[in-house]
């Protein structure tokens, strides 16, 4: 019997692939953001506002991930920008190998956002490294204000959250200020941002401390 | 339910070695997973079982280890375990504080049957 050490990341192929994109996003220039949420926090709604907020004024490309269709594609293409799907059938997460296939049907030069919204989950995706610059974290007031304590990892691992569907506030039982706070407990470096796709509040502040990161 | 992805990245990592070390009967892998790694051990274990069934590998045990939540706080200059999911200094009550560890998901090692160490 012997013991052989290993001490490898289990995730190390992942991690290669993900520097590898990060690579091609710095040589073009690319910002690139992740969007991650549980499924139908609003991670759609919120592009479909950016996109039509930032209309002009940056040149925008959209990898769309889901488990199947390419529903949330046809919405983003009819924004006029150049959209790529990923159908992971079944699979959870979006993977770097996945968005390296996605990105050889798209011509990044020239593009200086890149969006990739992820799978609807808020486990899987977040131990995945994509080569983006920062995750972003989207949590609806619908789903409560318990989901940064039941999700840690996701909250820790994003740079900004965006609390969506504030328009809806009246009507859910969620304390916004407890959510923040739970939110920032788990990571006080969060930059918050609060909208609702309905009646566009925040989705400026939001689209311009995005503009600005380009 | 990654945990099937990650058992699968496991199991590439384990063939990988014993490729290399020259073959022999898989008894054991030995995984690390901090508690912020968003993989649940029942899962994982459930994963490693059912896709190791009917492999020379089926009888291999999956064994993970633990390891907690540490903060190093840029406040103090002290590290200290995270208790409760509180990112925060329990000596100076500081916010700024970086986990160095509690992330890991690492292949820690393998025991083999049928194989002298040379
Ligand atoms: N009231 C209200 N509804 C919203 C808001 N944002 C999104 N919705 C609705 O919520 C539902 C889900 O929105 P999507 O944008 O598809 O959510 P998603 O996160 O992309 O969903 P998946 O990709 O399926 O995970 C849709 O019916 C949206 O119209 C909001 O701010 N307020
Ligand atoms: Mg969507
Ligand atoms: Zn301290």
């Amino acid at each position: 019997m012997a013991i052989v050490t290993i001490e490898r990341k289990v995730l190390q192929k992942n991690d290669e692939l993900a520097e590898q994109n990060r690579e091609l996003f710095k040589k073009s220039g690319t910002f690139v953001i992740n969007l991650v949420s549980s499924p139908g926090s609003g991670k759609t709604s919120i592009l479909e506002k950016t996109l039509e907020s930032l209309k002009g004024k940056v040149k925008v490309a959209v990898i769309e991930g889901d488990v199947q269709t390419d529903l949330d594609a046809q919405r983003v293409a009819k924004f006029g920008v150049p959209v790529v799907q990923i159908v992971t059938n079944g699979g959870c997460h979006l993977e770097a190998k996945l968005v390296q296939d996605a990105l050889s049907n798209i011509e990044l030069n020239g593009v200086n956002l890149l969006v990739i919204e992820n799978v609807g989950n808020l486990v899987c995706p977040a131990g995945y490294d994509l080569g983006e610059a920062m995750k972003v974290v989207i949590a609806s007031t619908t789903e409560g204000d318990d989901k940064p304590l039941k999700y840690p990892a996701m909250f820790r691992n994003a740079s900004v959250l965006i609390i969506n569907k504030i328009d809806l506030l009246p009507y859910v039982n969620c304390d916004l200020a407890e959510l923040k706070k739970n939110a920032l407990q788990i990571n006080n470096n969060l930059t918050v941002f609060e909208t609702s796709c309905t009646t566009s509040y925040g989705i400026k502040e939001w689209s311009e401390w995005l503009l600005a990161k380009t | 339910m990654h945990e099937l992805s990650i058992a699968e990245n496991i199991i590439e990592i384990v063939k990988e070695t014993l490729a290399s070390s020259g073959g022999g009967k898989l008894r054991s892998v030995k995984v690390r997973l901090g508690e912020l790694a968003g993989v649940v051990p029942d899962s994982l274990d459930f994963c490693f079982t059912a896709i190791t069934k009917g492999t020379p590998m089926e009888e291999a045990k999956l064994e993970i280890e633990r390891t907690a939540i540490i903060a190093h706080c840029t406040g103090c200059g002290k590290d200290s375990t995270v208790e409760g999911l509180i990112f925060k200094c329990p000596l100076c009550e500081s916010v700024n504080v970086g986990v160095i560890s509690g992330n890991e998901l690492q292949v820690v090692e393998i025991e083999i049957d049928g194989l002298e160490r040379n």
